[in-house]
């Protein structure tokens, strides 16, 4: 396995302000340390942080501007559970879950940097189960308040925008998470057939993957994680 | 991004290989099981106003600093990535005052005008 030749070491670049500067105004290479796929990886994960961004925005629009009330979200999304009335359960467990696939997918990073192929490989299934886990649980609420009468338009509970709201943000979170669970499971089908140790090249770039794929993976399932927790705070608790 | 609150990791020099104990990930992971269930509380708990509002921000906030510098190895980039991804998002803030102005209006004029509003 071959590193991108880095041209000056961390050791001897200069850190703080005068780093930055450095690092900007050099040749070639801003990123010193960083590799090109890390960067683009970086760079998607920014213009994705607009669009939730704007979604969220959105939301704050909607919600400050109506003069309906506005559903009580504690309220809407609790369940019954053997005659106990628990608030936003569903939305706490969804929480914990995507936690645990990001704990999951952090050290699926760490074995495979370490060459344990299979503890890689391994971690990698479970935190696309974990992330089919949570995908199934947003379909459950979808139904439960799509049976409700939540529509789009409109819902018993108060505000018409409520509903466009939430199916769009919550639709848009479950659809990156279900596209990283497709994600996750090529990165597990390469790194178990050892891929990442062979230099075998991959399907569509014919380039030769390394175990940092691993790592750019994770920052995406990492971010999925970290939008969740914007939406959990704004939406669910406001 | 600075959360020191948790175990720091001994800050090693900067391997092109992030390589970490995997200890560091199971506290981190634990920090933010800790956070969510604080938060969870404070809806549990049904804290209202001010208290409820700057509760679910500073939890958030720590989370968010958790994943990015730790998981996604913000930490130990250099700052010449960190700022690049880091910064344009602070321009969000700009737009969120921008259409908090626009949507005050536009609830004043529905007030004034709708029969909806009163």
């Amino acid at each position: 396995m071959t590193k991108p030749a880095v041209p000056s070491s961390q050791g001897g670049a200069a850190s703080g302000w005068r780093g930055i500067v450095a690092d900007w105004s050099s040749d070639q290479r801003s990123f010193k340390t960083a590799s090109w796929g890390k960067v683009m990886m970086w760079v998607f994960l920014l213009s994705d942080t607009f669009i939730f961004g704007c979604f969220l925005l959105s939301y704050m629009t909607a919600r400050l501007s109506t003069t309906a009330p506005w559903p009580n979200a504690s309220e809407v999304f609790s369940l019954e559970i053997a005659g106990q009335h628990m608030p936003l359960l569903l939305i706490a467990i969804m929480t914990f879950v995507l936690i645990t696939s990001s704990g999951t997918m952090a050290m699926a990073v760490n074995f495979g940097y370490r060459r344990q192929r299979r503890k890689t490989a391994l971690l990698l299934l479970l935190t696309a189960g974990l992330g089919v886990m949570f995908v199934g649980m947003q379909a459950f609420e979808w139904s439960k308040l799509i049976a409700e009468g939540v529509r789009p338009w409109e819902n018993p509970f108060g505000a018409p925008q409520f509903g466009a709201i939430f199916f769009m943000v919550t639709g848009f979170h479950g659809t990156h998470v279900s596209i990283g669970v497709i994600f996750l499971l090529v990165i597990a089908r390469k790194v178990w057939r050892g891929d990442f140790d062979t230099g075998r090249p991959g399907f569509f770039t014919t380039r030769r993957g390394r175990y940092e794929s691993v790592e750019i993976m994770g920052l995406y399932w990492h971010f999925v994680d970290l939008v969740w927790v914007f939406i959990f705070a704004f939406f669910y608790l406001w | 991004m600075s959360h020191s609150a948790t175990a720091a990791p001994p800050a090693s020099s900067h391997e092109e290989n992030q390589q970490h104990p995997i200890r560091l990930y199971l506290v981190v992971w634990a920090w933010l099981f800790i956070l969510s269930l604080g938060s969870y509380l404070v809806d549990i708990v049904q804290f209202q106003g001010l208290l409820r509002w700057s509760l679910i921000v500073t939890l958030m906030l720590l989370k968010a600093g958790l994943i990015v510098s730790i998981f996604m190895h913000m930490r130990w980039e250099r700052l010449a990535l960190s700022y690049a991804i880091l910064v344009p998002p602070v321009l969000l803030l700009v737009f969120v005052m921008i259409m908090t102005l626009e949507a005050n209006h536009t609830q004043l004029t529905r007030m004034l005008f709708l029969n909806g509003g009163t």
